[in-house]
């Protein structure tokens, strides 16, 4: 009996073994060698120098505070991360706006629809996100169909062209584009799961129709608006690809400049302070949004 | 919630509110030819019934009758396709669910889960927009009522079935609904909570005087928690009748198959005077009914139904070689004798010991089985029976009860 007990004690160990080393290895560690270039100098031509040099046969640690300071030696990067969050904040909100009542409208569809509708919400996933990019860029050109109708529009009102191309109107577009799938399937997954005779019983315990939505599905998807938050507000803060192509001169992000540092500029140690903090944001919105959504799970309005 | 000359005085939305109760022996509640059809299946075909206010009245039918149609739409949640609901003599078919003052207890309660028990039991009363301190006070009041005091700032998760059961039932009364609808509320309980449960709501329902319609497949809860109940099947009511009544005089063989066990003899009218019917057992003899109230034709197909605790089983004082003859339907048996009582031979077919009692099957000569039940001693004595034993069975003229075909 007790080597039985044990020996399934030790098979959950096993499992948990590969994602355990996975997670170390590909996760972890980078992460600490990420941490500890950005103390290091960069090399002459990219990547960095050694951190350990030879000194008239003394060895001494060559590393540096520099890169830290020059982060917070300029407002630059702060205004910087400050506008990258603002993009990922209202693509968030949108992406959520949008997604809400599509992802109620599909679980509340019969069995055939829902299958349909779930599968036209991931439909775009089936070309390649820079092919879609891509498209929006012919959408929003400055000759294209869309940008000369409303210009033809607006020149009635006597108001002056405008250009859709490289403005923030035409990033946020494409960001809330590229991520309101990852908003709809997690809100999706938690709407159906909701037991219908909760709105049943509100209603017949004197609740209308407001605030059966405000008191019973909207508290009771807060988890499922936490996940869809996270899955879009994280990739959309470190987002390099979109601004690259659409956003022009003044539509870099933090993500752009990151790219620039290891890739350009070749300065791999201050593209890592860049990223650490980068990374120490995106832990934090998934401990707060965890935080938040466990609270709420077993909260009610008091 | 109190009642002066005919007028009933609820809180509603905070306020004193008086309703018109109407007459003494007036329907609280009138279903009138309501039919409810889902493309080609009638799930209700012109159903109508009067419920009284304090009625504790019990919907009761197999799976797929109408009856959780019928509550539905009596709590607003679908409309009916012809015919009228009317509740204190007004139609309430226009008047959405919400604003229906009568509360339904759901099957899996359906408390919010992200609420705790205290914020379920307001919900009504928040919804009602009654002041933050009444609430709390009637909240209180509520949770004591259900004797579960300092249950209140826990999450329904935490409770098991029948504190589940309990609050639900709270939520549900708080704000004193003129009607509660109960949709199989027990079905979810174990058999001992379940009995437990039926006895708390017979008190409850009679310490508040609300009007309960309680919907259930289970005859014997049925059976033990109305005033009257009201058997369903395909979409019709076969039979409104009081316990008592619905077990001892059936009115068609579905109501005596669904209510009980039941013996069904087959056989034919022959003779009427005054109460007591003469009928011709197929392939057993003439057997004497008496206590019939309506008048039978001579030759119309009937059935008799006979409850299992009615019939005595004692071993035949024919001697065993005379077993032979028995299965032969040519030999009929006298005709009830003087004492009003049938007597037939037969032999156990199988037994089944339930610990209080021990079913026999008994073949008769017909070939059909009759089921008898027999109490069992304390001493631990069961088997009075073997299989095979020849046994007489007997039952007096008022033991049965004629149910035309």
């Amino acid at each position: 009996m007790l080597k039985t007990v044990q020996g399934k004690v030790w098979s959950k160990y096993l499992l948990s073994l590969p994602p355990m080393a996975y997670l170390l290895i590909f996760f972890a560690a980078p992460t600490m060698i990420m941490l500890f270039a950005s103390f290091r100098y960069p090399g002459e031509y990219g990547g960095l120098a050694p951190w350990l040099v030879q000194d008239g046969g003394q060895w001494t640690l060559d590393l540096t505070l520099e890169n830290w300071q020059r982060l917070f030696g300029t407002d630059i990067y702060l205004r910087l991360f400050v506008k990258s969050i603002g993009y990922a904040v209202s693509t968030t909100l949108i992406c959520m706006f949008m997604a809400y009542p599509l992802a109620l409208m599909i679980a509340r569809s019969g069995r055939k629809s829902r299958d349909l509708l779930l599968l036209l919400v991931i439909l775009p996933f089936w070309s390649n996100f820079l092919v879609r990019i891509y498209a929006w860029m012919i959408i929003f050109s400055p000759v294209g169909a869309l940008t000369r109708i409303l210009n033809g529009v607006l020149d009635l009102f006597g108001a002056g062209p405008v250009t859709l191309m490289y403005s923030p109107t035409a990033m946020i577009v494409c960001l809330v584009y590229v991520h309101l799938p990852f908003m709809v399937l997690p809100l999706y997954a938690n709407l159906e799961k909701h037991d219908p005779y909760l709105l049943d019983a509100a209603q017949d315990l004197g609740a209308g129709k407001w605030r059966r939505f405000w008191l019973i599905t909207w508290p009771l998807s807060l988890p499922g608006i936490t996940a869809g938050s996270i899955l879009v507000f994280i990739p959309v803060l470190g987002m390099f690809a979109i601004p690259d192509l659409l956003g022009g001169t003044d539509g870099i992000m933090i993500g752009n400049v990151i790219k620039q540092q290891f890739m350009e500029s070749r300065d791999w140690p201050f593209g890592s302070v860049l990223s650490m903090v980068l990374t120490v944001a995106a832990v934090v919105v998934v401990l707060l949004g965890s935080r938040l959504s466990r609270q709420r799970a077993g909260m009610g309005g008091s | 919630m109190f009642v002066v000359s005919g007028l009933l005085f609820v809180l509603r939305a905070g306020k004193m509110v008086w309703v018109f109760t109407g007459m003494e022996n007036g329907a609280l509640l009138e279903i009138v030819d309501v039919s409810r059809h889902f493309d080609a299946f009638v799930a209700l075909d012109k159903v109508s019934l009067h419920i009284k206010a304090g009625e504790f009245f019990t919907l009761l039918g197999p799976s797929g009758c109408g009856k959780t149609t019928l509550l539905r739409l009596i709590a607003g949640f679908d409309q009916p396709d012809g015919g009228d609901i009317l509740l204190n003599g007004k139609s309430i078919i226009a008047v959405p669910p919400e604003d229906r003052p009568l509360h339904t207890i759901f099957q899996n309660y359906a408390l919010f889960p992200h609420m705790t028990v205290a914020e379920n039991i307001a919900f009504p009363l928040r919804m009602a927009r009654v002041s933050k301190q009444d609430i709390r006070t009637r909240v209180a009041e509520a949770l004591e009522d259900v004797r579960l005091p300092d249950k209140g700032s826990q999450y329904p998760d935490a409770l098991s079935g029948g504190q589940k059961q309990r609050i639900a039932i709270a939520r549900a009364l708080v704000n004193r609904p003129r009607l509660l609808l109960l949709d199989e509320p027990l079905s979810a309980l174990d058999a001992k909570l379940r009995e437990q449960m039926q006895i708390e709501l017979i008190d409850l329902q009679k310490d508040i005087g609300i009007t309960f319609i309680y919907v259930t497949h289970d005859q014997g809860e049925a059976l033990a928690l109305s005033h009257r109940i009201a058997v369903m099947d395909h979409g019709r009511i076969v039979q409104v009748d009081e316990p008592t009544r619905l077990y001892g005089y059936p009115g068609s063989r579905f109501v005596a198959d669904f209510i009980g066990k039941c013996n069904l003899l087959d056989g034919k009218v022959s003779e009427q005077q005054g109460g007591r019917v003469t009928v011709e057992l197929d392939g057993l003899g003439s057997v004497y009914v008496c206590g019939m109230e309506s008048q039978f034709a001579v030759g119309s197909r009937c059935a008799l139904t006979l409850r299992p605790e009615k019939i005595r089983i004692s071993r035949s004082s024919a001697i065993p070689g005379a077993s032979d003859n028995l299965s032969a339907p040519s030999d009929p048996s006298p005709l009830s004798s003087f004492d009003g009582e049938s007597h037939f031979p037969g032999y156990v077919h199988d037994m089944l010991y339930l610990g209080d009692v021990t079913v026999y099957n008994v073949t008769l000569a017909n070939g059909v089985l009759l089921e008898t039940l027999l109490a069992n001693s304390a001493s631990g004595r069961a088997n009075f029976f073997e299989i095979g034993d020849q046994v007489d069975v007997a039952w007096s003229c008022d033991a049965g009860h004629l149910v035309l075909d």
